[in-house]
């Protein structure tokens, strides 16, 4: 209850299947950012579409009850 | 040790418009070590490397993509749909993997049963087609029945790839003959992807004619992985000119290879 400020600033979105709160006015950058994880080696696909253009990333503000599932190659045959 | 084939006696390898010079190709899956898995693909002398797309495990460590150990510029990334039991996954699994931005290929797999992994032939006909109409340059992992492997062709696989025997299982070429009628019935180059078990499998594979291979348990199982790349990629290659070569007829009775002629009186 303390949070309740903060949390007035916050939208949820999930991604990779877990629910996760964010800052509200988060976009796929600072999502990656907050994830560590490089833009260049993850695909990211938001409310099952594929955001092709990487350049966009930074642009796309997240909404809240947003889907996001981001995937990478992994060993396999 | 330069032991690779002389270009010359191998015919060009051609698929998709794409020539490649390794008619082996390695899976990236199982190994006991990203280290070993460098070292056994670089062994295989493999140009194409098959990788799976998957959740980034948010919890785990970051390093756990595969791409953090293979170089794409060196590799030809061949993203495969293992995994996916519906047309519809497979094609949206397709679409993400284009997005990493590498290539336009796919190595489509629609698996229709967990316990064998043998593929749903109709679903994978079904994502065949989307996925060409869509740019896509499709691999078709299939098993070894002929119509499905023309109906493949059809519905614009650019190669296709039907089992030795079950993914996994090593028990090496199953129906050499269901193979070779495939082979002289497609115009598109036939791999045969999964199923073998060790380096004899990998001859005998080539021998009955077929483009190439794709394997990935048979070097990552194997005790000494990077020993093993080398012994398939040299089994590729021995099967294939062997092929080429064409073989001695068999006769069920002995002919001498020396001359009768000439012994001592």
């Amino acid at each position: 209850m303390a949070h309740l400020g903060v949390r007035s600033d916050a939208v949820a979105i999930t991604v990779n299947g877990d629910s996760r709160d964010i800052p509200a006015g988060s976009t796929i950058t600072s999502l990656l950012t907050s994830l560590e994880l490089d833009p260049r080696l993850v695909v990211v696909e938001r409310n099952r579409e594929i955001l092709r253009d990487r350049d966009s990333y930074g642009h796309i503000e997240l909404t809240g009850g947003d889907t996001i599932e981001i995937v990478h190659f992994v060993g396999g045959g | 040790m330069a032991t690779a084939t002389q270009p010359t006696l191998d015919t060009s390898f051609i698929v998709g418009e794409r020539e490649f010079q390794s008619r082996l190709m390695v899976g990236t899956g199982k190994y006991p070590s990203n280290a070993v898995m460098v070292q056994a693909i670089e062994a295989s002398g493999a140009e194409v490397v098959t990788v799976a797309v998957r959740r980034v495990d948010l919890d785990r460590t970051k390093d756990a993509g595969v791409l953090h150990h293979l170089d794409p510029a060196r590799y030809f990334l061949l993203a495969n749909t293992a995994g996916c039991y519906s047309a519809d996954d497979a094609v949206r699994y397709a679409r993400l993997a284009r997005a990493a931005g590498f290539n336009e290929w796919v190595k489509l797999e629609v698996i229709g049963d967990q316990e064998s992994l043998l593929p749903d032939t109709a679903g994978l006909l079904d994502a065949t087609r989307v996925l060409a109409a869509d740019g896509f340059k499709v691999m078709a992992y299939t098993n070894d029945d002929l119509i499905t492997a023309l109906r493949l062709e059809d519905a614009g696989a650019v190669a296709v790839m039907p089992l030795a025997s079950p993914i996994g299982s090593g028990l090496g070429l199953l129906n050499p003959f269901a193979i070779r009628t495939i082979k002289h019935r497609l115009s598109v180059p036939v791999i045969v992807d999964a199923g073998v078990g060790t380096a004899s499998d990998a001859c005998i594979t080539m021998e009955q004619g077929v483009d190439g291979i794709l394997m990935n348990t048979g070097i990552a199982a194997a005790g000494d992985p990077v020993r093993m790349a080398v012994a398939m990629r040299l089994a590729v290659e021995a099967g294939r000119l062997a092929h080429l070569a064409g073989r001695m007829p068999r006769r069920e009775i002995a002919v001498p290879s020396s001359p009768i002629a000439g012994m001592l009186g």
